[in-house]
């Protein structure tokens, strides 16, 4: 008996310890009227570290050649470097290649490599290395290459210890542009779990659905990034996210809502910029009744892009109407987004002329784990309610979207964000060609496919610019898409932290980010 | 002695059929891992080759018997998402869910039993019905619900913890504990009040047998029978009760971890199940699985030593 | 009648009145639950909107009516499941003892060793998730071994009273015996395992909402919206408290139901 009564005292006195503790770390840590809460100054500052919230999971390989998902790509950004690296205005500049020259005929690309650019792992960067990292992406052995555009190398090859020609079967504008692929280290083979680049940060370590730390690369070729460690915080639920933003676990936090940005208080800055992603009702153009060009305008006349910007997205958000986002200025066509002005008597109209007088039912299928696109797909239920067309929301998960929408095209319409894979208009518009194997609305259209071929063969840039705008015209006179916005990328940054770059493909720069002196 | 060994010995049976479900479960899933890890860039041939290299060609007993094997080796296979094993992958998180589960239920035992025998002892008072309503009234909160007003409260406001920011377990036990705290009150309050319901029942009833009635009509102390007597006998059912309670307390675990970020199992099995990860949900379900029978297993053991009579039943 | 007690009163009153307010919402609603307007947006409670508004401009009020709707219908549905799926395991195991006996118990502690949630986790990934059928069906089956449980030891119990035994010999059938004789008086039992089992469908099916893998847009539960809530606290602290209250005050109201049955039921024994 005494004996349980002493284990039941014990348990008592732990239980005590616990919540005592509890109590003085709450009189030590309770801010002063006044000063600043702690976390944001006192621990922050003099460690010159920053975490950074992200809502992505990033369950998946490291690799750079392997990652998928634009989070773990994001992240990545800060680790790898290719032999040309994009800068914040959509140009491309030699990162790991000093200079290149292109051959007369227009096939064979020389590089020449920086001169002691070294791995994190303490080793220089080799032509060995480039020519592997390279080889890696165009392989065929297993299907298409890594990276799809590859397919057209035909030979890399190291011609001296910093030398390296990489020859092409045709002369392509956009090959160079593909060339941010990554470098990595010819005999390391842990890329999944502990990659190894060139970037300005050096990965640390990962804990699954936790985080991911990286310490600034203090060999970097270039300019040195400003902080010495960015730790990346996983946090899914969007909830969550907020409170540790209030809490101050947080510092900087990118692609957040106009709702959850209205909620952050006065400790922090916002920064907009553009998500670079042509979101849109994606419609199947192979399946009923959307293999009607009437339907498919009729739709666009239906909704009202700055109404679903200012309903679902307070305001933020730049409506585009073609695929095409603003950021990407040399190619972007602004009367575009104004073809189809909100006009319900005219949607009407050419439903019945199409033989849908009293509407249809539609489902349009959207990846549950991304917000805005549900919200979107929410506010477009209602716009089509009006013209009498009963639109039925499908929420799936991102895997069964990827198999049954994107690959199985096995849907009759969608709401996502398409981005493009690089700094090309390319990326972009070469999916809608009726033979590409990622057109995934089975879009075919002679005109388009003469458009691209013509494109693609012309070497003046000034003309094929003029022909890809010829293209986006296309898609946006079939209304081969209903097109509404490039989303806002609403970045919250802690105040006392500046250097937030935008660039034109989904990356966050934290090299460039600082405390302000 | 023999009891422990049969209980053990049972303790182990459940533990194959529950793994066993467990691995036959996700098996049946219709979506293909393979297809999910390859996403847009899915051909045919890297298809196969990726299903070959995941073992999923191999018959259904054959790759169980492969992964129970792994479990003993301690190789619990790689992630497929993350292409790291899985042993390395959820071995820091355990022992946190295991944490706050502890923590959670030694709130629970803690409160709940002296709650519930003052709750026994003022049984038809005057405020007997108001204390039975807002017992209830607690059961009838969402713990993720309480974790949200609590969070809001003591982080966003008040700034008690910084949430978001756990301390390492290994580093700053105490800071994390203290973290956890606010998690485990919010899973631990439905689960008192039901505690306290049970317990204050079942004292009850063992109060209107007649070997109390006795005791008591001999001119015993009122109070010396509850506690010499009746205490005991109510507590082999509260002791099986809160053995349950941990199965409760993991699940909702699951839930709370999410609300006040915390780096335990519960969000890597989430985002594992909708990345179709199987190695990786097979290893949780089981490891959290386990840890529930354990503590089925461990009340029962109690039970016998509070009450041997419970050998006899248990033997026969 | 058996005497009501003041807790069967307050809950049936509590309840009933949740459910009138949900029969109505399934007719009328002040608001479309759906309409969104630019103007009142995140609104605070008012005359107009008496739940105040939410980022959409729609009216709360008029949706956790519809939510509760759902929720209602998904545990409603989910405990019938359990419950006649439970109840027939446990009579046939109960009843007939034996090695199916053994064998379904050990069954079903196995599957009571995952966590209920877990288990929920576990079939909704195998039937795949975003439909309010698989949430009810998941949910469904998680309860069947509880059910299983509680009207296995009353059947058991039954199948050696007296007048059972007397039906027996006057050559009435098993089937007989078990639907005539035996299950009305398992009610006792049964009745206050049903309210336990709907509160904890309840509860359970707002903890997979907020998981993302409940009820999805545009079927709201109160689950799914107490999550939507969430993520505008600071913005609408309301949204998220009114929800929150609703999910509380249904569950409180059976859980005193269910009170009060099991007092009755005590004071009859």
């Amino acid at each position: 008996m005494k004996k349980k009564l002493l284990a039941l005292l014990l348990l008592v006195s732990l239980l005590g310890a616990v919540l005592t503790g509890c109590g003085d770390g709450s009189t030590e840590k309770a801010p002063e009227d006044g000063q600043e809460p702690n976390g944001s100054t006192s621990v922050s500052t003099p460690a010159n570290e920053v975490t950074v919230g992200i809502a992505q999971g990033l369950d998946e390989s490291l690799d750079p050649h392997k990652a998928v998902a634009a989070g773990t790509k994001e992240v990545m950004f800060n680790v790898f470097e290719g032999l040309m690296k994009p800068t914040s205005t959509g140009d491309l500049i030699p990162a790991v290649a000093e200079k290149y020259e292109v051959s007369d005929d227009r096939m064979t690309y020389t590089f020449t490599l920086r001169e002691g650019v070294k791995f994190h792992n303490g080793d220089t960067v080799a032509a060995e290395d480039v020519v592997y990292s390279i080889e890696r992406c165009a392989d065929t052995s297993e299907g298409a290459p890594l990276v799809e555009a590859f397919s057209v190398i035909q030979k890399v090859e190291a011609t001296d210890d910093r030398t390296v020609a990489i020859t092409i079967s045709e002369p392509s504008n956009e090959f160079i542009s593909y060339m941010t692929t990554a470098i990595l280290p010819a005999d390391y083979d842990q890329q999944d779990t502990a990659p190894v680049g060139t970037g300005p940060f050096k990965f640390v370590s990962r804990a699954a659905q936790d985080n991911i730390v990286l310490e600034k690369f203090g060999e970097y070729w270039g300019t040195p990034a400003y902080l010495d460690k960015v730790t990346y915080k996983i946090i899914e639920n969007a909830d969550s996210l907020m409170m540790s933003l209030q809490s101050g676990a947080i510092d900087i936090c990118s692609h957040l809502t106009s709702t959850q940005v209205a909620q952050l208080g006065d400790d922090f800055n916002v920064e907009e910029g553009t998500m670079n992603l042509v979101q849109a009702m994606y419609l199947n153009n192979a399946e009923k009744p959307f293999d009607d060009v009437r339907v498919r305008q009729a739709l666009s006349y239906a909704i009202d892009k700055q109404g679903v910007i200012d309903l679902a997205f307070d305001g933020y958000g730049s409506p585009i109407g073609s695929s095409m986002y603003p950021a990407f200025g040399k190619y972007f066509v602004e009367e575009l987004s104004n073809y189809y002005t909100h006009d319900v008597e005219k949607a009407k109209s050419l439903l019945a002329e199409a033989g849908y007088p009293d509407g249809f039912e539609m489902t349009i299928t959207v990846p549950s784990n991304y917000q805005p696109h549900i919200d979107t797909a929410q506010v477009l239920v209602e716009q089509l309610k009006e013209v009498g067309v009963t639109a039925k929301i499908e929420l799936v998960e991102w895997g069964t979207w990827l198999s049954d929408v994107y690959a199985g095209r096995q849907f009759q319409s969608t709401v996502v964000g398409v981005d493009a894979s690089n700094m090309t208009a390319r990326a972009l518009l070469e999916r809608f060609t009726s033979t590409a194997g990622n057109n995934f609305i089975n879009y075919k259209n002679a005109d388009y496919d003469a458009l691209f071929a013509q494109a693609q063969s012309s070497y003046d840039d000034a003309e094929q610019t003029a022909l890809y705008k010829q293209m986006e015209e296309n898609l946006t006179a079939n209304a081969a898409n209903v097109y509404i916005q490039d989303l806002a990328d609403l970045v919250a940054v802690r105040k006392g932290l500046e250097g937030i770059n935008f660039y034109p493909i989904y990356v966050l720069d934290l090299s460039t980010v600082r405390y302000v002196q | 002695m023999k009891y422990a060994a049969k209980r053990i010995a049972m303790l182990l049976v459940t533990m194959v059929i529950v793994s066993f479900l467990a691995f036959a479960a996700f098996s049946m899933i219709s979506g293909n891992a393979a297809e999910i890890m390859l996403g847009t860039q899915a051909t045919p041939e890297r298809l196969a080759a990726l299903e070959k290299e995941l073992g999923l060609d191999r018959p259904l007993l054959v790759r169980y018997g492969a992964w129970l094997a792994g479990f003993f080796t301690g190789d619990l296979g790689i992630s497929i998402s993350y292409k790291q094993p899985v042993g390395e992958l959820i071995a820091p998180k355990v022992l946190v869910t295991l944490c706050l589960s502890v923590l959670s239920f030694l709130l629970i035992a803690v409160l709940a039993i002296p709650l519930g025998v003052w709750s026994a002892r003022r049984s038809g008072g005057r405020l007997d019905g108001v204390r039975t309503a807002f017992n209830q009234l607690c059961m009838a909160v969402p713990p993720f619900f309480t974790g949200i007003l609590l969070t809001w409260l003591f982080s966003t406001t008040l700034k008690w913890f910084t949430h978001g920011r756990f301390p390492e377990l290994g580093t700053d036990f105490l800071g994390a504990l203290k973290y956890m705290l606010f998690a485990a009150v919010s899973l631990a309050i439905p689960r008192i009040a039901m505690t306290v319901r049970m317990l204050r029942s079942t004292v009850l009833e063992e109060m209107q047998k007649d070997y109390v009635r006795t005791a008591i009509s001999r001119g015993n102390d009122r109070a010396g029978v509850l506690y010499r007597h009746v205490l005991k006998n109510a507590l082999v059912p509260v002791v099986t009760f809160l053995a349950q309670t941990m199965a409760e307390i993991v699940a909702g675990g699951i839930v709370v971890e999410q609300v006040f970020a915390i780096p335990g199992l519960g969000r890597l099995l989430v985002a594992s199940i909708s990345n179709r990860d199987y190695p990786v949900v097979q290893a949780i379900v089981v490891i959290l699985a386990f840890w529930v029978v354990l503590a089925g297993t461990v009340a029962d053991l109690i039970n016998q030593r509070i009450d041997p009579r419970l050998r006899l039943g248990g033997g026969s | 009648m058996r005497r009501m007690n003041g807790y069967l009163k307050a809950g049936l009153l509590l309840t009933g009145f949740l459910a009138a307010l949900i029969i109505l919402g399934y007719f009328w609603t002040p608001y479309d639950p759906t309409a969104m307007a630019v103007g009142p947006k995140t609104d605070a409670p008012s005359l107009a909107h008496w739940m105040g508004t939410d980022n959409f401009g729609r009216d709360i009020f008029s949706r956790v009516l519809k939510g509760a709707g759902m929720t209602f219908a998904i545990a409603l549905s989910t405990v019938a499941i359990g419950a006649v799926c439970g109840t027939a395991v446990g009579a046939l195991t109960g009843y007939f003892g034996g090695v199916v006996d053994d064998a379904l118990m050990r069954f079903n502690d196995a599957l009571t060793a995952f966590p209920s949630i877990l288990l929920a986790l576990v079939i909704i990934s195998v039937l795949g998730p975003g439909s309010k059928y698989n949430v009810v069906l998941a949910l469904g089956i998680v309860f069947i071994p509880s059910f299983a449980r509680v009207t296995r030891t009353a059947f058991a119990a039954l199948r050696e009273v007296n007048y059972v035994k007397s039906a027996r010999l006057m050559g009435a059938g098993n089937g007989r015996i078990l639907a005539v004789h035996i299950l009305p008086n398992t009610m006792q039992v049964l009745l206050p395992a049903i309210t336990i089992g709907f509160n904890n469908a309840v509860l359970a099916e707002a903890s997979m909402s907020y998981l993302g893998i409940g009820v999805t847009p545009p079927d709201a539960s109160l689950g799914y919206m107490l999550s939507e809530a969430q993520s505008m606290f600071t913005l609408a602290p309301w949204y998220a408290v009114g929800t929150g209250l609703v999910i509380i005050l249904l569950v409180f109201g059976v859980g005193l139901i269910g009170e009060g049955l099991q007092r009755r039921g005590n004071e009859v024994a």
